[in-house]
């Protein structure tokens, strides 16, 4: 299957319901009018795209049929897709060889942070990377256990203390190993946790300072991962985890059917961060990279 | 346009602009309608329950009580509040089974708190006289029944996991046998999540269902969710069948809209909501207060709540009885500020406060104010403390000096000091009856 048909059938749901309030739309004289404007903002809100995002596309539009008096499908569908394309940033992620990187993962409870450490080590691996990961959920029953369970599946070593410890010596550890080892990727899996329990924050805060300070040469890319079924919450999400740890990229996990996957372009346009990763499947294979052109080609109907 | 304000800011607004005028137009309930639409979809309330309700909402508005109020969008607010409050219903009790076997499933997609939540159901049961015992039936989620047994022994209740079997409802099965040679009376099967609501999800949960026939279906609903959260809803319920629903991770600061549409959607009921990670976090659904949260409006009870949890009552007590004898010290007001702290951030609480949260958004509170009233009460003699009135020029300096403050700074905490004692004498009156009263927390002098 191609990337473009995953990201397709990842966003199923949310491609057949917004063809059909375009379809719905534009069934009359095939032009929009200024109701039809209002309802488009009201299925990207639907969508999950947030209201100021839809809001600002849906100004695009009209400042586009007031200059050209082009209120075709066509031109409508374009300039949707060019104004959604300036909200959204996508980066991509590369671990260079011989040389330390770090990933370290944090987000919410329930986000997908261990399973993302496991299909990212199988694709550095498959790259023929060294790979490593860190056990830094100490907190949650039996985590240590689920990323050890994937260090076996994906042959991969898992630098992990008991559960209950302090996850920045884990870290701390980790790195030591890692320098020992010759790694070249070290994947740092953190606990979920509200973003906003304070004292949790601070402790990611503690953990990325042992970062910084015991591998000072290392690439590091702190990675949120958001759950695409959330709301607008994840706004607040990835301000709150930005402040505590510099927040380099996103991972939008979970994003195969069930999820309106708007909640990208909310998130991208109030934060500004840069998305890396989509979780399209269960499998350790499901993993792409975050590609902002097939993502909304995905998302909007065809023209 | 501010993110996440709360509605009744955003009605104010639009109040803000009406006022003056002699009446309220067909424009200006137009304007609410659009603020309350866009509060109900920021907290992530299904697009469809946000239409109707506006609609009957608009209905009320245009009643004679709102245009001839004073204060129309306070009226507005209400009215939403009791719309809101009046579709999430009461809360409604577990099902428990004639036979004296119960068996509660728990299901719903990945990360939403399902093996966590089971454990503090187990944990509620338990303290409710009950025996439950926990069964693990996930077979996909490596460690998942691991957790389970972890969990287990840390609320202190029996459980069924095997790693190796490979079929759920077998596992169901088992489970059951076990329970009732272990004599328990309430089975929870927390089931495997799956990303998606999808065709294995649903034969497998099907089977299960088949097998042990539960009292309670319950979905597990992330307070994070999106629009979808109505269609899921609607899957389960189609599939498996559906009683109610439990709310998870509402401790962070997500409206939980889907609480809402859920609710008015399949008009299953909420049964309980999760609010932390330790295994006692689950707690009884209150309308009133989701009500409010979806809003954006603070929470006042929890405030209150919260603040009787770091009141400590022995010090309220003694606070009072010096209160009474008009012998209330900088020492007691310096004990007060540690109470108050001792509570969570200022920021956190003034959030609760209805009206204050969004405005917060951009304020920083002066936590440090604070904290420089209590170095400066610190930097005081014990004899100052007790007496006040030693404070002259001189030993102020010396204060200053020593807590890195400024005299201006000193002089403000006496000041704010005396206030306190002159509120204190006419609070002191009401407690001569006797009656115990717990002193109220002057929060508005704290030197912020």
């Amino acid at each position: 299957m191609s990337l473009f048909d995953r990201f397709k059938n990842g966003l199923t749901k949310t491609r057949d319901f917004m063809t059909a309030s375009f379809n719905r739309m534009a069934a009359g004289f095939g032009v929009f009018d200024d109701d039809m404007l209002d309802e488009l903002e009201m299925t990207l809100i639907q969508a999950d795209c947030g209201i100021a995002a839809s809001t600002e596309a849906v100004e695009a539009i009209r400042e586009h049929i007031r200059r050209t008096g082009d209120a075709s499908r066509e031109g409508v569908l374009r300039v949707l897709h060019e104004s959604l394309a300036s909200m959204l940033h996508e980066k991509k992620l590369e671990v260079e060889k011989d040389q330390l990187t770090i990933y370290l993962m944090v987000g919410v409870n329930g986000t997908g942070k261990t399973t993302t450490s496991a299909k990212l080590a199988q694709r550095a691996k498959k790259e023929g990377r060294r790979v490593m990961m860190a056990a830094a959920d100490t907190f949650r029953a039996a985590a240590v256990e689920q990323l050890k369970v994937w260090g076996e599946r994906t042959q991969t070593a898992v630098i992990a203390h008991e559960t209950g410890s302090d996850p920045a010596a884990v870290v701390f550890d980790a790195i030591g190993a890692a320098k020992a080892r010759h790694t070249e990727l070290l994947l740092v899996d953190t606990a979920g946790r509200l973003h906003t329990k304070k004292n949790l924050m601070e402790e990611l805060a503690k953990i990325r300072r042992v970062i910084d300070r015991e591998a000072p040469d290392a690439h590091v890319e702190t990675l949120l991962v958001i759950d695409a079924t959330t709301g607008q919450n994840a706004i607040i999400q990835a301000r709150a985890f930005h402040e505590a740890t510099r927040v380099t990229g996103i991972a939008l996990t979970k994003l195969d059917g069930s999820a309106k996957g708007g909640v990208a372009v909310a998130m991208a346009r109030e934060t500004g961060l840069p998305l890396c990763l989509a979780g399209l499947g269960e499998g350790a294979d499901d993993l792409s990279d975050f590609d902002r052109d097939l993502f909304l080609q995905a998302l909007l109907p065809e023209a | 346009m501010a993110l996440f304000e709360s509605l009744s800011s955003r009605l104010s607004r639009v109040a803000d602009a009406m006022r003056g005028k002699s009446r309220v137009t067909e424009k200006d309930i137009k304007d609410m309608m659009r603020e309350i639409r866009l509060a109900l979809l920021e907290a992530d309330v299904n697009y469809q329950v946000v239409k109707d309700l506006a609609d009957e909402i608009g209905e009320k508005a245009r009643g004679a009580e709102v245009m001839e109020s004073l204060t129309p969008g306070q009226q507005v607010v209400k009215i939403v509040h009791e719309a809101l409050v009046s579709i999430l219903g009461t809360e409604e009790k577990l099902a428990v089974s004639p036979s004296g076997f119960t068996v509660i499933m728990l299901y719903g997609l990945q990360g939403t708190g399902k093996t966590t939540t089971a454990a503090k159901l187990a944990l509620h049961l338990k303290d409710r006289g009950k025996k439950p015992i926990l069964v693990s039936v996930d077979v996909h989620r490596p460690a998942a029944q691991e957790q389970l047994k972890i969990l287990a022994g840390q609320v202190g209740v029996e459980y069924y996991i095997e790693p190796q079997e490979k079929n759920a409802a077998r596992l169901a099965l088992a489970g059951r046998e076990r329970a009732r040679y272990m004599m328990c009376d309430t089975m929870i099967v927390d089931t495997a999540g799956r990303m998606t609501v999808d065709q294995d999800l649903m034969d497998e949960l099907r089977a299960i269902n088949k097998a042990v026939l539960p009292d309670e279906r319950l979905l597990i609903v992330d307070a994070m969710i999106g629009q979808e959260a109505v269609e899921i809803a609607r899957s389960f319920d189609a599939e498996i069948g559906l009683d109610g629903f439990i709310m998870t991770k509402l401790d962070g600061d997500a409206r939980g809209g889907a609480a809402l549409s859920i609710r008015r959607m399949t008009g299953k009921p909420i049964k309980m909501i999760g609010t932390g990670e330790k295994v006692g976090d689950l707690e009884i659904f209150h309308p009133d207060r989701l009500a409010s949260r979806i809003l954006g409006m603070g929470d006042v009870l929890t405030l209150i709540e919260k603040a009787s949890e770091a009141l400590d009552e022995k010090q309220a007590q003694k606070t009072l009885e010096r209160l009474k004898k008009n012998t209330f010290t900088m020492q007691d007001m310096l004990e007060q500020l540690e109470q108050i702290q001792g509570m969570g951030s200022m920021k956190e609480m003034l959030s609760m406060v209805p009206g204050l949260g969004s405005k917060l958004g951009n304020v920083d509170v002066d936590e440090k104010g604070l904290l420089k009233t209590r170095a400066i009460i610190q930097s005081m003699t014990v004899r100052e403390r007790e007496n006040p009135k030693l404070l002259n020029a001189s030993r102020r300096r010396r204060i200053a000096a020593g807590s890195g403050a400024e005299v201006s700074d000193v002089n403000r905490v006496v000041r704010q000091y005396d206030d306190m004692v002159k509120m204190m004498k006419q609070f002191g009156m009401f407690g001569q009856g006797g009656k115990r009263r717990r002193p109220r927390m002057p929060f508005g002098n704290m030197g912020f």
